[in-house]
C-alpha cells in the first residue's frame, strides 16, 4: 500500500463515518471534523520535506494497510495485562481495546469530578466539548487534523474547580493481534478548572505481531492554580508506532509537569506545545529516550511565553544504540511584553552505536529582553575515565556502562512524583539495559 | 607478586615508559618517586589495565598470570586495586550502590553469592569510621563536589573495603591535610600483612614515616634509574632530583 492510497482510504472512510452519525451532521462539532478532514486532504501525510518532519520519514509506516474503524470490545483477561498498569496502587483507569472503550477494565468516576470517555462527554458533556475541543491542539497540523477528523473516542478527565483526584489516572490503550493493523486515532480532552489537580499516566500498548499506528491529540486546559503531571510511557512493540500531538494551556499560577519516557516501539514522534497564557505559570518538560536498533524517536516541543513572568524548564535525555536514531527540536518563544520569563531548555544524548545518530536543534525566538533564557545540547559518549574508574573496581564494562547510563536515566526518572512509576521506570530501564541492579536511589 | 619486566608503553605515538623493571614480593612496601611527567601515573594506568596506554614491549605478571591479557576488571577480581591520583567524578551514581555493585561483582567474579545487605553495610559502616568520614558520604554521587582530600580518603576506604592483594597509591598523599595523612596511613597500616603487598607513588617523605618502604625507587624519564632503601627517600627529600640527573648526564 501506498502513502496515497492510504490517504485515499482515509477520505473514503471519512464518508463512511459521516453516514454513521445520523443527525450529528449538522453540529459545529462536526463542522469541525469536516473542515479538519478538507485540511487534511489538501496537505496529505507529512513528509520529510517539511522541516518539521525533516528528520522523521513516515513512510515505512504508512505503507500497511490500517484499519480505520475497529468493532466490539475484545475481552481481555486482567491477569494478562496487569503488568501494564501500575498494579501496585489504586487509580482510575480509562481502557481502550483496539480503539472501543472497555468498561470492563476500567474505572472510572463522575465523583465530584469527571473522568470517563470522550465519546461520554460528547453525550453528556456537549458544553464542556463545544467549549473546549479543537481549541488548543495546531490544526494546521496534518496529523492533527486527521485525529480532529476521525475525533470521536478517547480521555475525558474534567477536574472541577478546587478538587484532587484521589488517586492518579492511568490511559491506556491496547491493540490485540486479533485486530490486525489498526490506524488508532484517540482524542483525549482534559480540563483542569482552577485549583484542582491530578496526576496522569498513559501509555498504548501493542498486545500483538501486526504494525500499528496510533494518531493520538489531547487538548489540555489547566486554568488558575490548578495542577497537572502528566507522565507517557511509551514502550511498546517494535510493530507499534505513535505519532503523539499534545497541546496544554496554561492560565496563572498553574503548575504543569509532563514526563515522556520512550523506551520502545518502532517511531515514536512527540509533538508537545504548551502556552502560558496567565502570569506566574510554571511548566517542567522532561524526556527520556532510551532506544536499540531499528527504533526512531523524534521530540518537538514549543513553549509559547506569551505572558510576563512565567517559567519553564525543559530537560531531555538521550541514549542511542545500534542504529537508533533521534531528534529534539526545542523551540522557546518568549513574546515581547513576556519580561521575566525564565526559560530553561537541556537536551543531553549519548550515543552508543556506531551507527546510531542524533539531530538536535534548540529554536529560542526571544523578542523581551528582561528574561533569563539558556539552552544547551550535548552529543557525546560515555566518559572513558569514568568507565575506567569504575571497571578498575571490579565492575565489568557491560555493567559499568549500565551503571553510567542508568545515572543519566535517573536525572529525569527520578523527577516523577509517584513513586510506583519510579519504581516501575527505573525497572524498565535495568531491563532494557539488560543489567539486574537494585539501586537504592 | 608482581614482576614487570623490561616494559615500555606508549600513548598517542608518546613513548612514556622505557623498560620498567620491578619485582614486587608479598608483604612489600615499595615506594616510587620521581619528577613530575616522568611516567609514574602512567605506570600505576597500566598496570591497572587503562587500554588508552599500548604495551609495546615487555611483561607484567601478576601471581604468575600474565596480567596484559586481563581485562581492568579482571585485574581488579584478581587483587589488584589503583588508588588513582585524580578519582573522577561520577555525578548520579551513589556511593553505596557503587560499593554494592562493586563488592558484589567482585564476589560474583569469585563465585560467591552477594554480600547480604546488612553485612554490606556494617562493613561499611566500619570502614567509615577507620577512615573517620562521615556516613552522609554514601548517599552523595561519587566523588562529585567531593574536597580534594575528601577524594583521597574516598580511594583509601574503597582500598578497606575491597583488600586488595597488591594496592597502588597514586599520590593519596597529595592534598591530604595532616590529620587525614595519618587516618589515611592508618587504614594502609591496617591492611598490611605478611600477604598484601602496596606500591606507594609519593613526592615525599612524610607519608614514609607513617607507612615505612622496604624499597624506594627513583623513576626518570619513563625508566627506574635508582633503587634503594628506606634512606634513599632521606636523600632525595634533602637534595632534589638534581644529582640523580647529574649522575645519569656523566654516564
Ligand atoms: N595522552 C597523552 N599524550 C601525550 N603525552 C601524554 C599523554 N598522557 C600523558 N602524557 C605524558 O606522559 C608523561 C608521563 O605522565 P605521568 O602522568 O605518568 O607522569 P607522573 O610521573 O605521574 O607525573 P606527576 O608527578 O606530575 O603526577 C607526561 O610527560 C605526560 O605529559
Ligand atoms: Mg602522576
Amino acid at each position: 500500500m501506498s502513502v496515497e492510497l492510504l490517504a485515499d482510504k482515509l477520505s473514503s472512510s471519512f464518508i463512511v463515518f459521516e453516514n454513521e452519525l445520523n443527525g450529528e451532521t449538522k453540529t459545529d462539532l462536526h463542522r469541525i471534523r469536516r473542515e479538519s478532514m478538507a485540511h487534511f486532504e489538501k496537505r496529505g501525510f507529512p513528509s520529510i520535506r517539511q522541516e518539521d518532519w525533516k528528520y522523521t520519514s513516515l513512510k515505512p509506516i504508512l505503507k500497511h494497510d490500517y484499519k480505520v474503524f475497529h468493532k466490539g470490545d475484545q475481552a481481555l483477561d486482567f491477569s494478562d495485562i496487569k503488568k501494564f498498569f501500575i498494579h501496585d496502587i489504586d487509580t482510575y483507569k480509562i481502557v481502550f481495546v483496539n480503539g472501543v472503550y472497555s468498561s470492563w477494565l476500567s474505572e472510572t468516576t463522575h465523583q465530584g469530578y469527571d473522568i470517563c470517555t470522550f465519546s461520554a462527554a460528547l453525550r453528556r458533556h456537549r458544553d464542556v466539548t463545544n467549549q473546549y475541543f479543537s481549541k488548543a491542539a495546531d490544526n494546521t497540523s496534518a496529523m492533527v487534523a486527521l485525529n480532529t477528523a476521525f475525533a470521536q473516542e478517547g480521555a475525558y478527565i474534567r477536574m472541577s474547580k478546587g478538587m484532587s483526584a484521589v488517586k492518579p489516572v492511568e490511559i491506556i490503550h491496547f491493540t490485540t493481534e486479533e485486530a490486525g493493523s489498526l490506524l488508532n486515532q484517540p482524542r483525549n480532552l482534559i480540563v483542569l478548572e482552577e485549583g484542582s489537580e491530578v496526576q496522569i499516566i498513559e501509555r498504548h500498548q501493542s498486545l500483538g505481531s501486526k504494525p500499528v499506528l496510533t494518531n493520538s491529540v489531547s487538548e489540555i486546559f489547566v486554568h488558575a492554580n490548578a495542577s497537572l503531571e502528566l507522565y507517557r510511557v511509551q514502550n511498546d512493540a517494535d510493530t507499534a508506532s505513535i505519532i503523539n500531538h499534545t497541546s496544554i494551556q496554561q492560565h496563572r499560577d498553574s503548575r504543569v509537569r509532563t514526563a515522556v519516557f520512550s523506551l520502545g516501539g518502532k517511531l515514536m514522534r512527540n509533538d508537545l506545545n504548551i502556552a502560558f497564557l496567565g502570569e506566574n505559570a510554571e511548566a517542567y518538560l522532561d524526556g527520556l529516550t532510551l532506544l536499540d536498533d531499528g527504533q526512531h524517536a523524534d521530540h518537538h516541543t514549543r513553549v509559547d511565553h506569551r505572558v510576563p513572568h512565567c517559567n519553564s524548564f525543559e530537560m531531555y535525555k538521550g541514549i542511542y544504540d545500534g542504529n537508533s536514531k533521534g531528534v529534539f527540536n526545542g523551540q522557546i518563544m518568549v513574546r515581547p511584553h513576556a519580561q521575566k520569563t525564565n526559560a530553561f531548555q537541556q537536551n543531553n544524548n549519548i550515543i552508543l552505536g556506531e551507527k546510531a545518530s542524533v539531530d538536535t536543534k534548540p529554536q529560542l525566538e526571544i523578542f523581551a529582553d528582561d528574561v533569563k533564557c539558556s539552552h544547551g545540547c550535548t552529543v557525546g559518549q560515555l566518559d572513558d575515565e569514568a568507565l575506567f574508574y569504575l571497571r578498575s573496581r571490579g565492575i565489568p564494562e557491560h555493567e559499568a556502562k549500565a551503571l553510567l547510563l542508568y545515572a543519566i536515566g535517573d536525572e529525569v526518572i527520578g523527577k516523577v512524583r509517584l513513586k510506583e512509576l519510579r519504581n516501575r521506570l527505573h525497572k524498565l530501564m535495568a531491563k532494557k539495559l539488560n543489567v539486574d541492579f537494585q539501586m537504592e536511589i | 607478586m608482581l614482576h614487570i619486566k623490561n616494559l615500555h608503553a606508549s600513548i598517542e605515538d608518546n613513548k612514556i615508559l622505557k623498560g620498567i623493571n620491578l619485582e614486587v614480593r608479598p608483604g612489600e612496601v615499595h615506594a616510587i618517586m620521581g619528577p613530575n611527567g616522568s611516567g609514574k601515573s602512567t605506570l600505576s594506568s597500566v598496570i591497572a589495565g587503562r587500554e588508552e596506554y599500548e604495551v609495546t614491549e615487555g611483561s607484567i605478571e601478576f601471581l604468575n598470570e600474565d596480567l596484559l591479557s586481563l581485562s581492568p576488571e579482571e585485574r581488579a577480581h584478581a587483587g589488584i586495586f589503583l588508588s588513582f591520583q585524580y578519582p573522577v567524578e561520577i555525578p548520579g551514581v551513589s556511593l553505596t550502590n557503587f560499593i554494592k555493585t562493586s563488592m558484589n561483582e567482585t564476589r560474583k567474579a569469585k563465585g560467591l553469592e552477594p554480600y547480604p545487605a546488612k553485612d554490606l553495610l556494617k562493613k561499611m559502616r566500619d570502614c567509615l569510621e577507620l577512615l573517620e568520614m562521615d556516613k552522609g558520604f554514601l548517599s552523595r554521587s561519587l566523588n562529585e563536589g567531593f574536597s580534594g582530600g575528601e577524594k583521597k580518603r574516598n580511594e583509601i576506604f574503597q582500598m578497606a573495603l575491597l583488600e586488595p592483594k597488591l594496592a597502588i597509591l597514586d599520590e593519596t598523599d597529595s592534598g591530604l591535610d595532616i590529620d587525614a595523612l595519618r587516618i589515611v596511613a592508618s587504614g594502609v597500616n591496617k591492611l598490611r600483612s605478611p600477604k598484601n603487598s602496596f606500591v606507594l607513588i609519593t613526592h615525599y617523605q612524610r607519608l614514609l614515616n607513617y607507612i615505612e618502604p622496604d624499597y624506594v625507587h627513583v623513576l626518570f624519564n619513563g625508566k627506574i634509574v635508582r633503587s634503594g632503601g628506606k634512606e634513599l627517600a632521606h636523600e632525595l627529600e634533602s637534595k632534589g632530583y638534581d644529582w640523580i640527573k647529574q649522575e645519569l648526564a656523566e654516564v
